[in-house]
């Protein structure tokens, strides 16, 4: 008898271990990648990437100031179209919907946002590029935007429900309309919940290289205005990284951490906001 | 909340809409319902899109290997298959992976190095695709030519799934490299849905004189077992949709083969490299039918994910009657 | 006769020596002995200073106020405080002459089973739920039989014998924690521990588990805790009151509540506090 305990501990005790090795290997991964990208983007990093367009085909130097704006056009432009549908939705949702049009409401939130970002990039190119006839920041910003309205519809209707009950009434014995109730105390109430998931939102479509490809398309120049294709920093990664020459590999390198830098810190922003105390309602 | 109905006809629709109350309400209803449209718009988009394939070519379209744009044959089983390859290949890295460490994360680790760890797999799942898509070509790529490929090939290489030469990139390396984008998934929701098993039911457990090992996998893992299911369908229908890194490593080869180092393309890659240099109506559409049938299984696994998730949890509350 | 229960167990007897149609526990054998355990959550401490014994083949009940202590000295008997990383413990806790902390865990878990306050089958058969312990034990046997035993003895095995492979959730509440009994008989432990295994429960549960208590003990020696003052009046030989993680009386059942030793024990069980 004492065999089979001992044996069973044995077994316990290096199955436990190997749970641990998972867990290690798991996060380990995460540290692998950023060390990496540190080490060849941050010697491949200079004054030029930022300021400096493309060279044209096979001549070294260069950089990615075009893709640098262009993302951050998008980024802007998605934020503008987005936001407010999942605000103002969420909005519906939480404060003013019966029943039977929140679910379905919600129902259409979660479809969207588990449609595969290339479907999406494809929806976006029916919608925008065909009519108007050309790829364009316009058409990518949608694409983008849509991506972000899920999130933000939720995360507004998670948190302004979460807004005690006490706060509200206690506007309304003020005498406060229900609008004005939402604007001056909900709200504000609810506002570092929802600003984290715009947060998050915006960081996780900032990525998105797929959507890009049929919308923006690139450029290897200056876009002007919205409506011309413009390049941007994943769509960028994903040319440079796919093609033969050395130095644009390089490129690639510096653009992937300049990218990496900016979603991580926008996380680690956004989940240190939210673990400063605010009512987050356990859904 | 309601208007009291017809009987307040003193109030008119005008005079009500005057009221901040009403306009806030038409606002938000305008919002909420253009996700709605939005969303059936998608929809609609998808089928009217790839009618052509659909009326030349009916259900032969998902059997037919063809893919050539000269003669205007398009199949998607390649791409039916590759996807579905490179993901099932995914999951068996990272379901063992992924609750190992879930499991480490609920059972084993003081709260504080919990919460920790989960915050930087957090952070894994945020990081883009076309960044694993980076480290997939310049690190897996040469690990798998170099390291991976003679280490199955030479003893195994009379598998068929082993067989032929590595160029480095494959079926296989993406399904690696998928595997990595897809464990943050696995460990968040079963780290989550571990920790909601009740207390007693591991306690229950070990007063039966059950090590902690056996406390674990054969009570606490069960008793979570469809939630971790869901965490699996969720991974699965995140893998099925990657696009970016999938193109960068699989080798962008529209054929089936059975050897896992042999290049492929998923239905996501093919679009993302043929779109928009597509000729041709029927081309164009044909892509754009990969992308409904591709809509359509990630639509029915997260719908499948989403209520077992539910189940689980609340199996929890429901069970300490 | 005010018994000072910190000095053991002696000044008991002399208590109960005159009394001579009642059990003298000085001379019965101890499964258990606790001596001067102390016990901390942290840097709070719960149990001050207790000495106790378990007496063999009894009844053994656990009362006083809710936040006593009785929880807690109930599952250190089995170690389960360890489960909580925080908890300290002093003293001695003595399993037939053998220092329980010295031990391995596992193998003392098996041979001081428990009961928990609510039901918590497993999620699985019932079958299984009763053959989880034998087989993770490896006893000797067919676990059909052994399976079957445990539910006779657990009063279950009527109920449920043409419904073995059915889900445990699928029984009422009080066939769920007959069944956690007979799991927890299923392997053979000389110590069963029931932590008020009945406050989850209707009347009518609760009176067949009080039934089967009083059978079982010639089985296994049972330490349970309540705070129902009449099931430990119905169902126990030896009667231990606890105030504040303090040891008040300790003492033969009929004894405590009928001429208690202490006037705290008194006053809790003529209903004055608790």
């Amino acid at each position: 008898m004492a065999a089979r305990l001992r044996w069973r501990k044995f077994v316990s005790n290096f199955m436990l271990t190997l749970t641990g090795v998972c867990a290690f290997v798991s996060v380990a991964v995460l540290f692998f990648i950023l060390g990496y990208l540190l080490f060849n983007g941050g010697t491949s990093i200079n004054w030029d990437f930022f300021t400096k367009l493309p060279k044209p085909v096979g001549e070294t130097g260069g950089g990615m100031a075009n893709a640098i704006v262009g993302s951050a056009k998008l980024l802007a432009a998605a934020s503008l179209f987005g936001v407010p549908i999942g605000f103002f939705g969420g909005m519906y949702l939480a404060e003013f919907s019966g029943a039977k049009m929140a679910g379905v409401v919600r129902y259409a939130a979660d479809l969207l946002n588990g449609v595969p970002s290339i479907v999406i990039g494809i929806f976006a190119f029916s919608m925008v590029v065909r009519p108007f006839k050309t790829f364009s920041t316009l058409a990518g910003a949608f694409a983008l935007g849509l991506m972000m309205i899920p999130i933000t519809l939720r995360s507004t209707e998670e948190f302004l429900n979460g807004v005690p009950r006490m706060l509200r009434e206690g506007a309304m014995a003020l005498g406060a309309s229900k609008w004005k109730t939402i604007a001056t105390v909900i709200v504000p109430a609810a506002y570092r919940g929802i600003l984290t998931a715009i947060l998050l939102a915006l960081a996780r479509v900032a990525g998105e290289a797929a959507p890009l490809l049929f919308t923006a398309f690139g450029n290897r120049y200056w876009s002007q205005g919205w409506n011309q294709p413009t390049a941007a920093l994943p769509e960028m990664i994903f040319r440079y990284a796919g093609s033969p020459y050395e130095d644009w590999h390089r490129q690639a390198w510096a653009a992937g951490l300049v990218l990496l830098g900016f979603i991580l810190i926008i996380n680690i922003l956004a989940r240190t906001i939210l673990a400063r105390g605010i009512a987050a309602p356990r859904s | 909340m309601q208007g009291a109905g017809p009987i307040s006809g003193s109030r008119s629709f005008l005079s009500k809409l005057c009221e901040g109350d009403e306009i806030a309400r038409l606002v938000t209803f305008i919002f909420a319902a253009t996700v709605v449209l939005i969303t059936v718009a998608l929809v609609y988009e998808l089928w009217i899109s790839s009618a052509l394939p659909r009326h030349k070519f009916g259900l032969h379209f998902f059997v037919s290997e063809a893919w050539d744009p000269v003669t205007d044959e398009f199949g998607a089983l390649p791409f039916i298959y590759g996807t579905l390859v490179t993901s099932t290949v995914s999951l068996l890295i990272a379901i063992p992976l992924g609750i190992g460490a879930s499991i480490f994360l609920a059972e084993l680790a003081p709260p504080r190095i919990s919460d920790t760890l989960q915050f930087f797999i957090d952070l894994l799942a945020a990081v883009p695709s076309v960044i694993y898509g980076l480290l997939g070509i310049f690190i897996v790529v040469p690990l798998m030519r170099d390291v991976i490929y003679p280490a199955l090939n030479k003893p195994f290489g009379f598998l068929p799934i082993f067989k032929g030469p590595s160029y480095g990139v494959g079926v296989l390396t993406a399904g690696i490299v998928l595997a990595i984008m897809v464990i943050p998934y696995i460990i968040s929701v079963s780290r989550e849905v571990l920790l909601s098993v009740p207390r007693d039911q591991r306690e229950a457990a070990l007063a039966l004189g059950s090590t902690r090992w056996e406390s674990t996998w054969k009570v606490v893992v069960p008793f979570a077992r469809t939630g971790i299911m869901g965490s699996v369908f969720l991974a699965l229908a995140r893998a099925l949709g990657e696009t970016m890194a999938v193109t960068m490593v699989i080798g962008n080869t529209p054929k089936i083969a059975a050897s896992l180092f042999a290049p492929g393309y998923s239905i996501a890659a093919v679009i993302a490299n043929e779109f928009t240099e597509a000729t041709g109506e029927l081309y164009t559409q044909s892509l754009i039918a990969l992308g409904l049938v591709l809509f359509l299984l990630t639509f029915i696994l997260n719908g499948l994910a989403r209520i077992l998730i539910i189940v689980t949890t609340q199996k929890g509350s429901k069970v300490s009657s | 006769m005010q018994g000072s229960p910190n000095q053991g167990i002696s000044v008991n007897v002399a208590a109960t020596a005159a009394s001579g149609t009642r059990e003298n526990i000085g001379t019965l054998p101890m499964r258990m002995k606790i001596s001067k355990v102390n016990f901390y959550y942290g840097s709070k401490q719960i149990l001050f200073d207790i000495s106790m014994g378990i007496a063999d083949k009894r009844v053994t009940a656990l009362i006083g106020p809710s936040g006593c202590g009785k929880s807690t000295l109930l599952r250190t008997l089995n170690r389960m405080h360890e489960t909580v990383t925080s908890s300290r413990l002093e003293g001695e806790i003595v399993l037939d002459q053998q220092n329980i902390l010295a031990q391995d865990v596992t193998a003392l878990r098996r041979r001081v089973g428990m009961v928990f306050q609510r039901p918590n089958p497993f999620p699985k058969s019932i079958f299984d739920n009763v053959a989880y312990g034998p087989k993770i034990n490896g006893m000797k046997g067919a676990i059909s039989e052994i399976v079957e035993r445990s539910l006779r003895h657990a009063a279950l095995w009527e109920e449920v014998k043409d419904h073995l492979h059915k889900s445990a959730y699928e029984l009422s509440g009080g066939q769920q924690q007959r069944l956690c009994i007979a799991r927890a008989l299923a392997v053979e432990p000389e110590v069963l521990l029931l932590d008020e295994p009945c406050s989850a429960l209707d009347p009518i549960s609760t009176a067949k588990i009080e039934e089967l208590l009083v059978e079982l003990k010639s089985l296994t020696t049972i330490a349970i805790v309540t705070h129902n003052m009449q099931q430990a009046a119905r169902v126990s030989d030896f009667t231990a009151f606890l105030l504040t993680g303090q040891m008040i009386e300790f003492n033969p059942t009929p004894l405590l509540f009928t001429t208690p030793g202490d006037p705290r024990t008194e006053a809790y069980i003529t209903g004055r506090f608790g």
